[in-house]
């Protein structure tokens, strides 16, 4: 049978007889990587473009139609040690880009005005108290006009579309004071400059316009920037299936070009990508990714497979189905809905500052004019001095105040394995009280180990290794990996569902089940540890048992003692047997755990923790777990969970250890505290400025000045957020 | 101050040319890859083959 690699899914034209495509590629993070990357592919013959973005890790290749076939580029690129993998762009992370670039362009745009008003502005402020004639000014200020106004009808409309859509949902937000504010400050400005009048504020509508459009963009970057790695770890795990394109012969091609009714194979040792019922074949499968029962299931002819179950023994044939079909996952996206929905109830620090201020400064605008009215000012001038105080109070340091701390959180926290997929996870994260543990992939490793290696002979252990090269079942490979066996046995057989055998100097070796090698009773011997999966091993006459299961994460016990340790309530809930669930909470220390949990349980115990007014983190990785990561306040998953998970939870952790948990925690405390300060040193300097607006002696030059000052003192409090003492 | 009519002009017009070059540097995806940007200035380049071939022959 003759398997090819078909990417053709993800080559576009790039020209007249070009192609291009576009892989992401895992571990480039110098430019050593970069140069070796580039050197590599350009040098193959017909490569006209080979541009490696270290940003988002991602190579761009081009070369003339038909000569190339795209797989070669990523064994070239595991030749050069790099696990590289074709990616699509998702239309979610497609309109991120865009929406990134016209941001930069409105900050373009607002920043050159600003230059160019504050230039003409400086010289009427010193000319003010000098000798400059009124026709100077005016002509001065005319200029300024003509700046300011195009340039605010351009930069201004993020702020002005997001206002117009919040007004016209009968709601508010921060946009809608800002929108009034700059809109009053220029149309008074120019009512001002036809009365050829001594102050025009201009140069602070458009500098406050600039100062919010680094805040938007800052925190449209860090968004950019999650959902492009977020991105490439989707393209990253290769979701690729072996589809039958003739009866005898098969083609490993994307998941996305597989359709209903296809029919794939599913080797041992090799992870379903779709759902489907098994046609032919007979094997045990492994579903601990969607059910966290870590028993095997046998899967015979008739039987209904799901995304993410992993193929033990034998090689199985199924007819893929329509994802709607499948009962479990309809049940389990049902629960994600309810779950999703309670969530958007969470209202952001900072719309609820928003939802505090707008009403608050529009009636002290308002009051000011009146109460200037009532005093015996004019019209004029009383409503001259109400948009001072709008133009003084407008959320500049407000607007800064939170995105600045979270981008450098964020990029903190990426330094140390945490990846961000919703903006306000941070300030969840921070409130969390008690963390919810799912136990296998979360709190073990995804991938098995040895248990017992010290225990048998260091060569007869090396032979196994080796002897288990030849095997696909993931028992073998976590065999093989332990004895660090590198050059298999050559004449050994696989027999399915049974094990390997092999002849060395005369003598037979034999790895698999213990009926395989005759060891029963040796098993039935042995004290076996309740989780732990057995092979055996027979060398001649010797008998001898491998025994192998998921450990625990390395820094495991350390990471619940630091969150205890932080008065943080932790337990475990976890799908599987009882046996299994009880050792793993008896070594972490772990006194509160259930077994045996089914997905709505977790829910309802999640619901319940809730209802004591306990903010829950939900640590969880398996498709099971996807409703509940959705119920919890907050939630994380390791970067090996099942698809739907990862697309859940708040946050990712890359790695083999936990530590990213507590870190994530320590560095959104710190961020969370970071952010209340610039709140507060924001309102502080308007409960400073308001009262001298309000007595109408503000000039165009200290609301300048109070303006920048307050935005590059929040922008400084902010840099705080990267320095979290490490403690795990 | 006649002299303004020639420096107004002239600032304004320095200005748009920095916004000018601002966007094309934008539209021309500059802005895309920073980190890699950063590194690229300091790598060095590899002479191209034919050149290194001059080069041995130059020392015999």
């Amino acid at each position: 049978m003759q398997v090819t690699r078909d990417f053709s899914h993800y080559v576009k034209e790039a020209g007249p007889g070009l192609q291009h495509i576009d892989l992401a590629v895992e571990g480039v993070h110098c430019a050593g990587c970069m140069a070796k990357i580039e050197r590599g592919l350009s040098a193959m013959p017909d490569v006209t473009l080979a541009r490696v973005n270290l940003t988002n890790r991602r190579v761009a290749l081009e070369w003339k139609e038909g000569s190339l076939d795209p797989a070669r580029f990523i064994d070239r690129l595991a030749e050069l040690g790099y696990k590289a993998y074709p990616f699509e762009t998702a239309s979610a992370e497609a309109t991120e880009v865009a929406e990134s670039r016209f941001l930069l362009r409105c900050l373009g745009v607002a920043a050159f005005a600003t230059m160019n008003v504050m230039m003409l502005s400086i010289p009427v402020w010193s000319g003010n108290v000098s000798d400059m004639l009124p026709e100077q000014r005016d002509f001065f200020h005319w200029l300024s006009a003509l700046i300011a106004l195009p340039a605010a009808a351009y930069a201004g409309q993020p702020f002005f579309r997001s206002a117009w859509r919040a007004l016209s949902n009968k709601t508010t937000n921060m946009d809608v004071p800002i929108s009034i504010g700059v809109c009053l400050a220029l149309g008074m400005s120019v009512v001002e400059t036809i009365h050829h009048a001594e102050h025009a504020y201009f140069d602070a509508a458009i500098m406050l316009l600039t100062f919010l459009l680094v805040g938007r963009f800052l925190d449209q970057n860090m968004r950019r920037r999650t959902r492009a790695v977020a991105g490439n770890l989707a393209a990253l795990k290769a979701e690729t299936a072996a589809k039958f394109v003739s009866p005898g012969e098969i083609s490993q091609v994307p998941v996305a070009a597989i359709h209903p009714g296809d029919i794939v194979l599913l080797r041992p040792g090799e992870r379903c990508a779709v759902d489907g019922t098994v046609i032919e074949g007979r094997s045990e499968i492994d579903q601990s990714l969607i059910t966290g029962e870590t028993l095997y299931v046998t899967a015979e002819r008739g039987t209904p497979v799901y995304a993410g179950s992993m193929n033990v023994s034998g090689t199985l044939r199924v007819r893929v189905s329509a994802a709607s079909e499948a009962t479990l996952l309809a049940e389990i996206t049902r629960l994600l809905d309810n779950a999703l929905q309670a969530r958007s109830r969470y209202m952001r620090l900072a719309d609820r500052a928003s939802r505090l201020y707008a009403p608050v400064v529009h009636a002290a605008a308002l009051l000011t004019v009146l109460g200037w009215v009532f005093w015996g000012a004019s019209w004029h001038d009383a409503i001259v001095t109400g948009v001072a105080v709008l133009i003084i109070t407008c959320p500049c340091a407000l607007g800064l105040a939170i995105p600045t701390v979270q981008t450098v959180a964020s990029g903190a926290m990426f330094k140390s394995g945490v990846l961000l997929n919703s903006g306000d996870a941070i300030e969840r994260l921070a409130e969390a009280d008690h963390v919810i543990f799912d136990k296998t992939g979360t709190l073990t490793l995804p991938d098995l180990e040895v248990v017992n290696a010290s225990g048998i002979p260091a060569d007869v252990f090396k032979l196994a290794g080796q002897l288990a090269l030849s095997s696909h079942h993931p028992v073998a490979a976590a065999v093989a990996q332990a004895a660090g066996a590198r050059s298999p046995i050559l004449s050994a057989v696989e027999e399915a569902g049974q094990g390997v055998w092999a002849t060395v100097d005369g003598v037979e070796i034999r790895l698999g089940r213990p009926s395989f090698c005759g060891a029963e009773q040796l098993v039935k011997d042995a004290d076996l540890d309740p989780e732990a999966s057995v092979v055996a091993f027979s060398k001649g006459a010797e008998r001898f048992i491998i025994s192998v299961r998921q450990g625990l994460r390395p820094d495991a016990k350390a990471v619940i003692a630091a969150l205890q340790a932080r008065k943080i309530g932790v337990e475990i809930l976890s799908g599987d047997r009882e046996a299994a669930v009880t050792a793993a909470a008896r070594a972490l220390g772990v006194v509160e755990w259930r077994a045996g949990v089914t997905p709505a349980d977790k829910i309802a115990r999640i619901e319940a923790l809730k209802a004591r007014g306990m903010k829950v983190l939900m640590v969880g990785d398996g498709m099971n777990d996807a409703p509940s990561l959705a119920a919890a306040h907050v939630s994380m998953s390791p970067i090996s969970a099942a698809h739907l998970s990862q697309a859940t939870a708040d946050l990712v952790f890359l790695g083999k250890p936990l530590g990213p948990v507590v870190a994530a925690i320590d560095f959104s405390r710190k961020a969370l505290h970071l952010m209340r300060q610039n709140l507060w040193l924001a309102i502080g300097y308007n409960f400073l400025a308001v009262p001298i607006a309000i007595s109408g002696i503000v000039t165009p030059l200290i609301a300048a000045a109070a303006m920048s000052g307050s935005s590059i003192l929040v922008m400084l409090n902010a840099l705080r957020a990267r320095n979290v003492a490490r403690r795990v | 101050m006649e002299i303004l009519v020639i420096l107004v002009p002239l600032a304004l017009g320095l200005g748009l040319a920095g916004l000018a070059a601002f966007l094309w540097s934008l539209r021309s995806g500059q802005y895309d890859d920073l980190d890699g940007a950063a590194w690229r200035a300091i790598a060095d380049d590899e002479p191209p083959p034919e050149t290194k071939a001059d080069l041995a022959q130059a020392k015999r």
